[in-house]
């Protein structure tokens, strides 16, 4: 796991971390064509807990996110500086391969986005082109009841997911993602293009989901953020302003412009 | 105020039905140019139809060419027209779709991406007489593969891989990103998210525009008659290495000729020739109906 010392976080401003850490962003810059969009941004991801990061639109939230697990190498002219450390290993060394990044650390998007093939395939195809053959149903059946869709498909597995509900669709990206079992999942604005009742459910989901998964979810909603979340990151104009535990942030935060946000007074 | 009011709403009506007549008119424009391009179509087939159905037979089939018209067919003409067909599809298709997902997922979009994006833009647009030309020199001369069926494929395929690659890369732009990077975000490479996703999905329009660049090369001749494809052949091609003609050849060499009854078979293999055509089209939308029903 990440060598995060106390003292690195303090000396940062950041709050210590009482949780192992399983991957930690130390001074992240990212930029397009020049322009910077996050700077220096600082803080740890507790294994087994879910981080979220808030922030005004444009804060560079879902940019970080991104940088997580590589997926910024498909958007021209980023540049991405400091270090990202997971497995004592920094992401953006140049002997790392982004594909065995993208392998161990999921994502599921803003708005769904399943294949157009059917729901089986949706979520085999994952582990069939990483090798997988054997078990492939049980891994299926097994990802699908994680994501809490089982119930409602198992008898359409061979149906197009386009078939499906958005709600449904959301869940089964994120079945997708935990088919793979990944170490961690990034979630960006996962239930921003839902309704409530979906959205209800994805939460739930995400709770039942922490003790096996490393979550790290950007959201717009802050009742979502402190609902669901352990350690919250708030951010604007590209800097970290805190870092610390949800309640901490939600209740006393230290800084006076975190407070302003949570309590509603801009943003 | 109130008079105002009404006064207001009742230019906006007179204008909105205006607006109304004005969408009419422009309907109706559309519909009576559409309608006279069918039926000047319907005219054609119609006029081809009276000269050629009465010696469209069997025999008109099985037969070689003949300087008897009661005695001559289309044999040797229809046989070179499907090898033609089949090798330049054999050649053209593969050349043509690798090259447009080359350029559409993974070269670099930079100058030299823009500039082979422009120089095929153009060569789809030179004649079909200029490919003969090449051909001639480099196929058949150059490369010695003599007046042979693989050299027509070859200058066929250069003539339609543009149409094809450009038609294939319209159809891989319009796949969504966010299928890329799902499938980039379950850790595939490249290859992986292309040959599963991004292929299946620009399928059927890949599809159109193979099958729209082959009908183009089935129709051509200017590039068949240039690389020196035989008028005469009373003989069945049995490789690509041997002599051959091909059915837009024959209706060139028989409307050239000056007894009517010639005309009237050249009329005949057109009928041919149409219905080759309309086979691989019908086959074509029955592939692309199939795959889009899979995709659901």
């Amino acid at each position: 796991m990440a060598e995060f010392t106390p003292t690195q976080l303090q000396s940062k401003g950041v709050t210590q971390l009482q949780d192992q850490a399983i991957l930690a962003l130390q001074d992240v810059s990212i930029s397009y064509s020049g322009k910077a969009a996050v700077s220096k941004v600082s803080f740890p991801i507790a294994k087994h807990k879910i981080t979220s990061v808030i922030g005004p639109s444009g804060c560079g939230k879902s940019t970080l996110l991104r940088a997580l697990n590589r997926m910024n190498d498909f958007i021209p002219n980023v540049t991405t500086e400091g270090k990202i450390i997971y497995n004592r290993q920094d992401l953006y060394a140049a002997e790392v391969d982004p594909v065995e990044v993208r392998r161990n650390i999921g994502m599921v998007f803003q708005k769904p986005n399943p294949f157009p093939k059917t729901i089986y395939k949706n979520v085999a195809w994952g582990p069939g082109i990483n090798g997988r053959k054997d078990s492939m149903h049980e891994l299926v059946e097994k990802s699908l009841k994680q994501a809490a869709l089982w119930e409602e498909v198992k008898d359409r597995l061979d149906e197009s997911a386009l078939s499906l509900s958005g709600g449904q669709q959301q869940r089964l990206c994120i079945a997708r993602a935990l088919a793979m079992a990944p170490d961690i999942l990034l979630m960006d604005e996962p239930c921003s293009a839902l309704d409530p009742i979906s959205t209800a459910h994805i939460e739930d989901l995400l709770y039942r989901l922490k003790s096996s998964y490393t979550i790290v979810i950007v959201t717009h909603n802050m009742q979502q953020a402190s609902r669901i979340s352990d350690y919250t990151a708030f951010m604007e104009m590209g800097d970290l302003i805190e870092f610390g535990k949800t309640r901490q942030i939600f209740t006393k935060p230290h800084k006076q412009r975190t407070e302003e946000y949570v309590t509603g007074r801009f943003g | 105020m109130a008079p105002r009011g009404i006064h207001a709403r009742s230019t906006a009506e007179t204008s909105l039905r205006k607006r109304h007549a004005r969408a009419r008119l422009f309907a109706l424009f559309c519909a009576a140019v559409t309608w006279a391009g069918a039926a000047l179509l319907m005219l054609l087939l119609y006029q081809i139809s009276v000269n050629g159905f009465k010696w469209f037979d069997v025999q008109f089939l099985t037969s070689f060419p003949s300087r008897f018209p009661y005695k001559a067919g289309i044999k040797s003409a229809l046989v070179g027209t499907l090898w033609l067909i089949s090798l330049v599809a054999i050649i053209s298709i593969p050349i043509g779709v690798a090259t447009a997902l080359y350029l559409e997922e993974f070269g670099k979009k930079g100058r030299l991406g823009r500039m082979v994006e422009i120089n095929i833009a153009n060569l789809a647009g030179v004649p079909s007489i200029v490919y003969g030309i090449i051909g001639l020199a480099v196929f058949v001369r150059g490369l010695g593969l003599e007046r042979s069926l693989i050299s027509g494929a070859l200058t066929m395929s250069l003539l339609i891989l543009p149409v094809i690659i450009i038609a294939s890369r319209e159809a891989i732009k319009v796949v969504p990103m966010t299928i890329r990077h799902a499938a980039f975000a379950l850790g595939a490479t490249r290859w992986q998210t292309a040959w599963s996703h991004v292929l299946p999905a620009s399928f059927p329009g890949i599809l159109t525009g193979v099958i729209l660049a082959l009908s183009r090369a089935i129709g051509e001749t200017a590039p068949l008659i240039m690389i020196g494809a035989l008028t005469y052949v009373a003989f069945l091609p049995e490789g690509p290495m041997d002599a051959f003609t091909a059915l837009p050849i024959q209706i060139f060499n028989w409307v050239s000729r000056p007894q009517e009854e010639f005309h009237e078979l050249a009329a005949g293999a057109i009928i041919v020739l149409l219905i080759v055509l309309l086979t691989m089209n019908a086959t074509a939308i029955f592939i692309r109906h199939r795959a889009e029903k899979k995709r659901g």
